[in-house]
């Protein structure tokens, strides 16, 4: 099975360039505001897109993707209706991978089939949930990867050499490796250690390595780009995205600009990275 | 529910944490080593005579154990019906039961050489008692609390920082106990190198439900000793109060496996089941949240739901799995007390045995006052009190004043 995120990284591998990720919380702030950001991605240059699913009790982001999520709940958003976020999406984009990235609880509730049904034919390709590790493969990851989906783990300055197989076992897609021990919105992990933690990484899977948690800037992402196979951006878009709302916390004009603006600024900065040589 | 009976009810959970569908470990990767550490290290010290040897010591003369198993005379006499005991967490240092499961775990922080220990807490006596330990061991101290309990439960706050912790009110969410637990395991990913999380209840991801249990069941097995002495039997009913459930389950685990002993966890119906409330089985279903599958209490989207008590020790959405699997598996009655019944019983206890108890064993006592009249008086029924009015004084005191004026 290959997903459009393995075509994507397949293609950008042919062309020497790390991958852009970008990361927002569906619904942020309302569905159709949400739904223009998510169409203005691509073209501002996000390679893969991360599209955050709402829930009340985020216990590994931080202030920022927690507001953001609240943000969306408080406007009705719901796992159902992100699903049809996904769905308008793909009327105009069959290529960019998408990715859910959330905790398992709506999922659960929603019940697994049911979702991994709805989110194939809605046009996800991956999942990254963040309270499921391998212990728990048999909730989601295994159904996960039956149903076509890629199934994207998170690996952390905590995963050691000898967890890591444990971890990569039934991951696929790409590995997410969390910069730092912490949250969402932290301080931001130096590059030198990434790159030491990539390569130790890729001692153990060809899977492509994307870093993320910490970056905000350009010059960050591409200090990250030199070392990784890409690099993720979510708190400091979400943060652009609030700043540009009105007093009420409602979309303004500006909004999809805010969002699409930082975009395009960070993929230059990824753009501009040395790849290293394989 | 058809659910089989297993041989015992004693012998969960299995190697990954489950008591039936219940439990697990459903943690970010980044907490998934430490948590597996965790587990190795309290199965080392389980089978490390001098660990045990040690904790009975500090039980014995800094904790003021055992806990008399005290008979009720007068509260007896006015409902009619069965002889009540009440088990006296509430004299335990500290004020409550939450003590005997920081002390357990504050032994195997020291036994991993973890330095700093951050902790939740709701009515804040987990909190108490984890900054006691802390200052008695001379570790670092921080916990978690709700903004919204910071305010109604000011002596907590005031005697933590007096023991030399730090308080960092919560101001996400529903700014309660569910928040502070977020927040707790937001400063755990992050401070994964030097700190250990003292959870105070039978929740969080495996091994915490099953260690926590296990240092709380000095609490029944004290009280089916002392029974044997006064009475010469098993009690006949045990009755506790539930937030997460760890005083309950410290009554109950080493009961489960008497069939003649009846058990019930009283959970707050805060306004009411159908206002806002805080009793997960009541008025949940399973879904999973801070590490476990348990009932919750959450809309149709799996969005969890702000719990509301007037005791901020049961205000919390959640309630540890093991309870969960004993109401699916129909071991344990749950039932479930308002704040109206849990604040009539705080003055009737106070007023007939002079022990102002807790708001949160109140809503126990609240269901004695139902069950324990249709007993007869040869039935013994046990009461955890599982800790002291204090910490309630003030917030009881306006709520009363008001409604008298
Ligand atoms: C005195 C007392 N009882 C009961 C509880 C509820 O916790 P649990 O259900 O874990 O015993 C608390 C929690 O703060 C408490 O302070």
């Amino acid at each position: 099975m290959t997903t459009r995120i393995d075509t994507r990284f397949a293609e950008l591998k042919k062309a020497g360039r790390s991958a852009f990720v970008t990361y927002v919380m569906a619904g942020d702030p309302d569905l159709a505001t949400s739904l223009d950001i998510v169409k203005a991605l691509p073209k501002a240059g996000a390679d893969v897109i991360e599209l955050g699913i709402p829930f009340t009790d985020p216990m590994a982001d931080g202030p920022s993707i927690q507001a953001a999520g609240l943000r969306a709940l408080k406007n009705g958003m719901t796992l159902k209706k992100t699903l049809g976020l996904v769905r308008d999406f793909r009327k105009d984009d069959n290529v960019t991978p998408l990715v859910l990235m959330g905790y398992y609880n709506p999922i659960y509730i929603y019940g697994v089939d049911k979702f991994l049904a709805d989110a194939k034919t809605a046009g996800v390709d991956g999942l990254i949930i963040v309270d499921l590790p391998p212990e728990e493969d048999d909730e989601l990851c295994i159904p996960a990867l039956k149903a076509g989906l890629n199934f994207i783990r998170l690996a952390t300055p905590t995963t050691d050499d000898k967890r890591l197989p444990a971890v990569l076992a039934n991951t696929s897609g790409f590995v997410y490796y969390v910069s730092i021990a912490g949250i969402t919105g932290a301080a931001a992990a130096d590059a030198n250690a990434v790159g030491e933690a990539v390569a130790r990484i890729k001692r153990h899977t060809k899977l492509p390595i994307c870093v993320g948690f910490g970056i905000r800037t350009p010059e960050a992402a591409r200090g990250i780009a030199e070392k990784a196979d890409g690099s993720v951006v979510g708190t400091a878009l979400v943060d652009a995205l609030k700043n540009s709302l009105d007093a009420e916390g409602r979309a303004t004009a500006k909004t999809v600009n805010a969002v699409a603006e930082l975009t395009a600024a960070l993929a230059q900065g990824v753009k501009g990275a040395k790849v290293a040589a394989e | 529910m058809n659910v089989a009976k297993p041989n015992s009810y004693r012998s969960g959970p299995d190697d990954r944490g489950h008591f039936g569908i219940f439990g697990g470990r459903f943690v970010a990767e980044t907490l998934m080593p430490l948590i597996l550490d965790l587990e190795k290290a309290y199965t080392a010290a389980k089978a490390d005579p001098t660990f045990q040897t040690e904790m009975n010591g500090y039980l014995t003369h800094y904790v003021g154990r055992p806990s008399p198993l005290y008979f009720a005379e007068r509260l007896t006499e006015h409902l009619g019906g069965a002889k009540i005991y009440l088990k006296r967490e509430e004299l335990n240092h500290t004020g409550s039961h939450k003590v005997n499961n920081v002390l357990g775990q504050i032994m195997l922080a020291r036994r991993m050489g973890k330095k700093r220990i951050i902790a939740e807490t709701g009515a804040g006596q987990h909190g108490v008692a984890t900054a006691t330990l802390c200052a008695r061991f001379g570790l670092e101290c921080v916990v978690y609390m709700g903004a919204v309990d910071v305010e109604r439960q000011q002596p907590n706050v005031i005697r933590m920082e007096m023991l030399g912790a730090t308080v960092v009110p919560v101001q996400s969410g529903t700014r309660t106990l569910k928040d502070a637990m977020n927040e707790a395991l937001r400063d755990w990913v992050t401070n994964v190198h030097n700190t250990f999380y003292c959870i105070g209840t039978v929740a969080g991801p495996h091994p915490y439900p099953t260690l926590v249990r296990d240092f709380q069941s000095i609490i029944g097995n004290e009280t089916r000793t002392q029974m044997q002495e006064v009475e010469g039997r098993l009690p006949d009913s045990l009755v506790a109060c539930i937030g997460g459930g760890s005083n309950a389950m410290g009554l109950f685990h080493p009961f489960l496996d008497d069939p003649s002993v009846e058990i019930f966890g009283v959970e707050a119906a805060g306004h009411g089941l159908t206002q806002l409330h805080a009793a997960s089985i009541a008025g949940g279903r399973p879904g999973v949240l801070h590490g476990n599958r348990t009932y919750l209490l959450m809309d149709a989207d799996g969005q969890i739901q702000d719990a509301h008590s007037i005791s901020a020790g049961l205000d919390y959405p959640g309630i540890g799995p093991e309870h969960s699997w004993l109401h699916e598996i129909g071991r344990v009655n749950y039932l479930s007390a308002t704040d109206d019944e849990a604040l009539a019983a705080f003055q009737l206890l106070s007023r007939l045995e002079g022990i102002i108890p807790a708001l949160e064993p109140a809503h126990a006592i609240a269901k004695v006052m139902e069950l324990a009249p249709k007993r007869p008086r040869d039935h013994l029924m046990v009461v955890n009190l599982s800790g002291r009015g204090d910490k309630d004084v003030p917030q009881v005191g306006d709520i009363l004043r008001g409604k008298s004026k």
